[in-house]
């Protein structure tokens, strides 16, 4: 079998474990009160992130959810940065003004965490025209859930970029649960990817547990939109292994602790890593380096969370609007 | 210095900015090939073609977020909804997104879309094309609205808008679309925030804005003959809010009749009465006086609109009350 090169399974494999560890962090601060709010954790879910951010060209936009740490991470973020942000502190992505739900990187081209379901999709195809305007040669993608699309904003952005022809991938990552009710309460097909051909665009499914499947279905989209093809839907068959938001992960009504076990059986970290050692992109010992030098990572970015000041009850009124003296010149 | 109609004076200044500034581009709803329902775009797509002058489906939200994507990419939408109504269909778009992203990305995104849309009664179009909804949009921390009542703050208040790096909407009034008044031929700004005493007095200060400008104006000429003295305020601006001269002429007048369009209860009249008694309460001779519409959707049959709808007698009356006060 032709895959994709040891060098990516690499790549994929640090932006997953990235995510992985930073988020078993985020769960533990929150649970400790160090971070105020609620916080939706990506955790069992990260072969989607990396495998499509690893398919990715740096200028390609994506924007996200209100699980978005992973999306951000999987882009290349900050985690210190990120870490900060949850925490409210100044020194955070957003100055404390955004939070967990709000995080974002522009100069990454990671568009945002967003807090209403669906609300990210049509800002995605508002990118992808602009990259059909610029006729950069970028893609967009929109990650949302399985939930994401019941709302009209996601109807109408699908039939948006299929009828402009924007270069748009639809990344829906199914997770059969909207917040807590199961898929089959909330819409009357099995498969997502169905909606896609309303649209007339493309639809695939993949193993949203494998991010080798999830890469190579986004780079063959990705292709084909960069060519002109136009958008794609991509649905990856995922699960989250915590709540919908917090880190119970068993004991829950709406879910049987037997299906978490059996999802938590395909948890792609493992067997990403597994299928790199088989392959020989990395040997044992190497893998345990990179968890090592995450966890290190992470620490120094819970560290630099701490020791950061809050922000300054004075900036409250900071950012509502843009500074004049941004203005075009007449 | 050349006379325009008022949906000209929009055309002229978008076809200028369009010339000047390669990222401005608009989006909508029979924009293009049809150049808007009510001719606002005229001529763009012949001369900016089909990249520039973007046709869409019927889907306001993803209109506005088509806006909001492209705008957080660098370029400067401009963002057409056919009817003032419809803004509701998108607003989770306009206020939870567009307003918001810049406060909660932390001021690192800049969101120069510019939303215009055609508002305003009395033209039989029903309880769902005749809305005056900016008391609502107001209210929403992020954006800014601008509603001109001539030619000439049309031209400016659209240059003003598609200059600022803020989500901005601009509400055309659609039974003034025909007015005349003198433009400017150049590109020129009205900025954003600053209202204009379009009529000085020194009896009563009348705080309008859109189509309540020229009611209102007749409502003072009418009241002229009998010796009172009106000063016209047109806000232009309704968010921000131009209080320093609505203040002035308070201080000034001392009685104070706010007019508008949209519905009476919690609309701009109780902000600016809310405002003006922060201001100017010691100098207030009488309360401040609010003409507006009742509190219904608005009617289809013309006897039923046409009283809904606030006019210069109406006005008139209002500000024979308030001066009646002792």
């Amino acid at each position: 079998m032709t895959g994709p090169s040891h060098e990516v399974l690499r790549d994929i494999h640090r932006r997953m474990v990235r995510i992985r560890l930073f988020e078993e962090a985020a769960g533990r601060l929150s649970e400790e009160g160090r971070i105020p709010g609620f916080i939706h954790l990506y955790v069992g879910q990260e072969a989607v992130a990396a495998g499509v951010c690893a398919a990715l060209r740096d200028d390609d936009q994506v924007s996200s959810t209100h699980r978005g740490h992973g999306h951000l991470v999987a882009k290349g973020g900050d985690l210190a940065r990120m870490m900060a942000e949850l925490m409210g502190k100044a020194t955070g992505y957003c100055g404390g003004k955004g939070g967990s739900m709000h995080v974002s990187d522009l100069d990454l081209n990671m568009l945002g965490a967003n807090g209403i379901v669906g609300g990210g999709v049509p800002i995605a195809v508002g990118a992808g025209f602009a990259n059909k305007y610029r006729a950069n040669g970028a893609v967009s993608v929109a990650f949302f859930g399985d939930g994401a699309t019941n709302i009209g904003a996601f109807h109408e952005a699908a039939n948006m970029a299929a009828t402009l022809e924007l270069g748009v991938l639809f990344v829906c990552e199914n997770n059969e649960y909207a917040e807590f009710t199961p898929r089959d309460l909330t819409m009357a097909i099995t498969d997502v990817v169905e909606r896609a051909a309303a649209y007339g665009m493309p639809g695939t499914i993949v193993d949203g547990m494998d991010p080798v499947a999830v890469f190579e279905a986004t780079a063959a989209a990705a292709d084909r939109a960069r060519a002109g093809g136009g958008p794609s839907f991509i649905e990856c068959k995922t699960y989250r292994f915590y709540n919908h938001h917090g880190v119970q992960t068993l004991g829950m009504k709406y879910r049987s602790d037997e299906e978490v076990e059996e999802w938590r059986g395909k948890d792609p970290v493992p067997r990403h890593e597994d299928l790199m050692v088989e392959v020989g992109a990395m040997t044992p010992d190497g893998i345990e380096a990179v968890r090592a030098e995450i966890a290190a990572e992470v620490e120094a970015a819970i560290e630099f969370g701490d020791q950061s000041p809050m922000p300054d009850p004075d900036d409250l009124l900071a950012n509502v609007y843009s500074d004049p003296a941004g203005r075009r010149p007449l | 210095m050349a006379e325009l109609t008022y949906l000209k004076a929009f055309n002229q200044g978008l076809r200028q900015m369009m010339d000047a500034d390669g990222d401005i581009f608009v989006v909508g709803e029979d924009v293009g090939r049809k150049g808007g329902v009510f001719g606002s775009f005229a001529g763009l797509f012949e001369e900016f073609g089909e990249l520039r002058m973007v046709d869409t489906p019927i889907a306001e939200q993803a209109i506005v977020g088509l806006g909001i994507g492209a705008a957080v990419c660098g370029l400067r939408p401009v963002v057409d909804l056919m009817f003032m109504d419809f803004v509701l269909v998108a607003m989770d778009q306009l206020a939870n997104q567009a307003a918001k992203l810049k406060y909660m990305f932390g001021g690192t995104a800049r969101l120069p879309v510019t939303i215009t849309t055609n508002g305003g009664a009395g033209l039989s179009a029903g309880a769902q094309h005749s809305q005056s909804l900016e008391t609502m949009l107001c209210h929403v921390p992020g954006l800014k609205v601008v509603m001109p009542s001539t030619p000439h703050d049309m031209k400016g208040l659209l240059v003003s808008c598609l200059r600022d790096d803020n989500p901005t909407v601009l509400v055309k009034h659609k039974r003034m679309f025909g007015v005349k008044g003198e433009v400017p031929p150049e590109l020129y700004e009205v900025p954003i925030g600053e209202a204009c005493v379009v009529r000085p007095g020194a009896d009563v200060t009348v705080v309008a804005y859109s189509r309540m400008v020229p009611e209102s104006l007749k409502a003072a000429d009418s009241l002229a003959a009998d010796g009172i003295d009106c000063e016209v305020i047109d806000l232009r601006s309704v968010q921000p809010i131009d209080t320093e001269t609505v203040v002035v002429s308070a201080r000034k007048t001392n009685r104070i009749v706010v007019v508008h369009e949209s519905v009476r209860f919690a609309g701009l009249g109780a902000e600016i009465a809310a405002q003006v008694s922060e201001h100017a309460f010691d100098y207030l001779d009488a309360p401040v006086a609010r003409v507006a519409a009742p509190f219904t959707p608005v009617p289809f049959s013309p006897a039923l609109e046409s009283r809904y709808v606030p006019d210069a007698p109406r006005i008139a009356a209002q500000i024979r009350a308030t001066l009646d006060r002792a």
